[in-house]
């Protein structure tokens, strides 16, 4: 069982990474919108420093959203997601392999560009750990939540708005004590602790619910 | 009535010729009723007349929220026992729904304005109702971008169960955080408990939200059903058509 | 009937509601009559459903 979980894997992470896989323009996406954020508001060091924290999980969740579309639509074209559903594992977990692989794909690199990004808007050693430790956490349960959307949208030829906006109103539990904890490291007026807590539970709500409910939604668009 | 009983579309249609004029009736004696008494009621003494605006707002409020169960209950209709109305029932109720959230969300603000001297402000409550009504509209959206209403039903179904379950983590952590953010200082609506010279029209305009929604629900449901009668007749005559 | 210092907010407030509330009214109506139009449109030209043969 492990093993064919490691070949989804291996097979997801290898259509990634090569030519045309889109995993390096998430970066990029990430890298534009933190940019964008002092032209906006001005080249105000310590305003930038204040919100950076939400600059940079903003720009993460956004860029977390790119690509989630086809995390089953290119299966489901070149007819490998029938193959997933004889493969020797329950879907929910065939699903969970997928979120994983395109997490580390794509979500692992947000997380590793965020404490340079967050040198650039003037955060602080201790707030660039936090935000980071906060970003490892909560950037895959917003893969998670992506993959029942696109789950739901499997058969769509243009869905990426649509997975949007099914996933932004789901991420907003994550993106609040993503900020809080945080914002905790930086004030400490709460201990870290508490907020970072609450965010590992929803994740790991979303790591249990977002598979189930994809492969759920995978089922009933096959009937 | 067994519920099995329903599955007919025909019964139902005819069933509903005769309701959605008595509850369209009963919704505008009622809200009638709630408003003639609601406006005779002597002000309330911390809002004044502002108070008015309340047996719009709570009501649709509470129809905002049971509207989103409805459509819970219906998913699972459609996803568990397969029931051949519980998507029609879903699919009708989520624009409605949302229209009521919408009319929530305006009200508030206008009364927000004079009472809290802000349109919006980000009280756990008022950010709560429009998470509600962005995952409205999320389901909407997922309805709207599938074209064959079986496979639509069961997605949007799906969604909805999720953003069910998600409401009261998304009420939790609002909650959290806004306490994080304003403590004390908001002005908070729950001051004293509603006296019942407000309580009673409140009530009353409440049941008629209630009995206005459901006129809507079943209009809309039977514009779903006759949709996909039409679907289907254009379908056959397609193939007809080709067949000659 | 005075409303106090804030007659337009209230008044606002309600006219929200009515025109929420008939825009519902309006879009179920017509919604219907195109929806039986079309119907009846298509059932003179012959087409029936095979329940009904």
């Amino acid at each position: 069982m492990s093993a064919a979980l490691a070949a989804i894997l291996k097979r997801d992470l290898k259509l990634a990474l090569r030519a045309g896989g889109g995993a390096g323009i998430g970066v990029i996406f990430f890298l534009a919108v933190v940019v964008i954020v002092p032209f906006a508001v001005g080249p105000d060091l310590p305003l930038l420093k204040r919100i950076g924290a939400a600059v940079l999980w903003i720009g993460a969740l956004l860029a977390s959203l790119l690509g989630l579309e086809r995390i089953f639509a290119a299966d489901h074209e070149d007819g490998s997601l029938d193959l997933l559903f004889l493969a020797p594992v329950p879907l929910a977990l065939a699903a969970a392999a997928k979120a994983l692989a395109h997490w580390v794909a794509t979500g692992l690199p947000l997380v590793v560009m965020a404490p340079i990004l967050g040198l650039m808007l003037g955060i602080d050693a201790r707030s660039l750990v936090a935000v980071t430790a906060t970003l490892v956490v909560g950037t895959p349960a917003v893969t998670f939540i992506g993959l029942l959307a696109g789950a739901l949208a499997v058969t769509l030829p243009r869905s990426g708005l649509l997975v949007a906006v099914l996933v932004l109103p789901l991420a907003i539990p994550l993106l609040i004590f993503g900020v809080a904890a945080t914002d905790a490291a930086v004030t400490g007026e709460i201990p870290f602790g508490a907020p970072f807590r609450l965010l590992c539970a929803i994740s790991l709500f979303f790591f249990v619910l977002g598979p189930i409910a994809a492969a759920a939604a995978l089922r009933y668009a096959r009937e | 009535m067994p519920l099995s009983e329903l599955a007919n579309p025909h019964r139902f249609l005819r069933l509903v010729r005769v309701l959605i004029p008595a509850l369209a009736m009963l919704a505008l004696v009622l809200i009638g009723l709630g408003l003639v008494q609601g406006f005779r009621a002597p002000a309330d003494y911390q809002q004044g007349e502002m108070v008015r605006v309340m047996y719009i707002h709570v009501p649709s409020a509470w129809i905002a929220l049971a509207a989103y169960t409805l459509m819970a209950i219906a998913s699972l209709g459609t996803l568990v026992w397969r029931h051949p109305l519980a998507d029609v029932a879903a699919k009708a109720a989520a624009p409605i729904g949302a229209a009521f959230c919408l009319l929530c969300l305006v009200t508030g603000a206008l009364w927000g304005r004079p009472m809290w001297g802000a349109y919006w402000v980000w009280d756990p409550r008022l950010t709560s109702v429009l998470v509600l009504f962005l995952l409205y509209l999320g389901v909407i959206a997922l309805w709207r971008a599938i074209d064959d209403p079986g496979r639509a039903a069961k997605a949007a179904a799906i969604l909805t169960l999720v953003g069910f379950i998600n409401v009261p983590i998304v009420k939790f952590s609002v909650e959290w955080w806004s306490s994080l953010h304003q403590g004390a200082s908001v002005f908070r609506l729950d001051g004293p408990s509603i006296h019942p010279s407000l309580l009673q029209p409140l009530l009353i305009s409440a049941a008629g939200f209630v009995a206005l929604f459901f006129a809507l629900h079943l209009a809309a449901m039977r514009n779903e059903i006759l949709r996909r009668r039409l679907r289907t007749l254009g379908i056959l005559a397609a193939a007809e058509a080709e067949a000659r | 009937m005075d409303l106090g210092p804030h007659a337009g907010f209230i008044v606002a407030a309600y006219a929200a509601a009515a025109i929420i509330v008939s825009a519902l009214v309006f879009w179920v109506v017509i919604d219907y009559r195109g929806l039986e139009r079309s119907i009846a449109k298509l059932e003179a030209r012959g087409a029936k459903r095979r329940s009904d043969r």
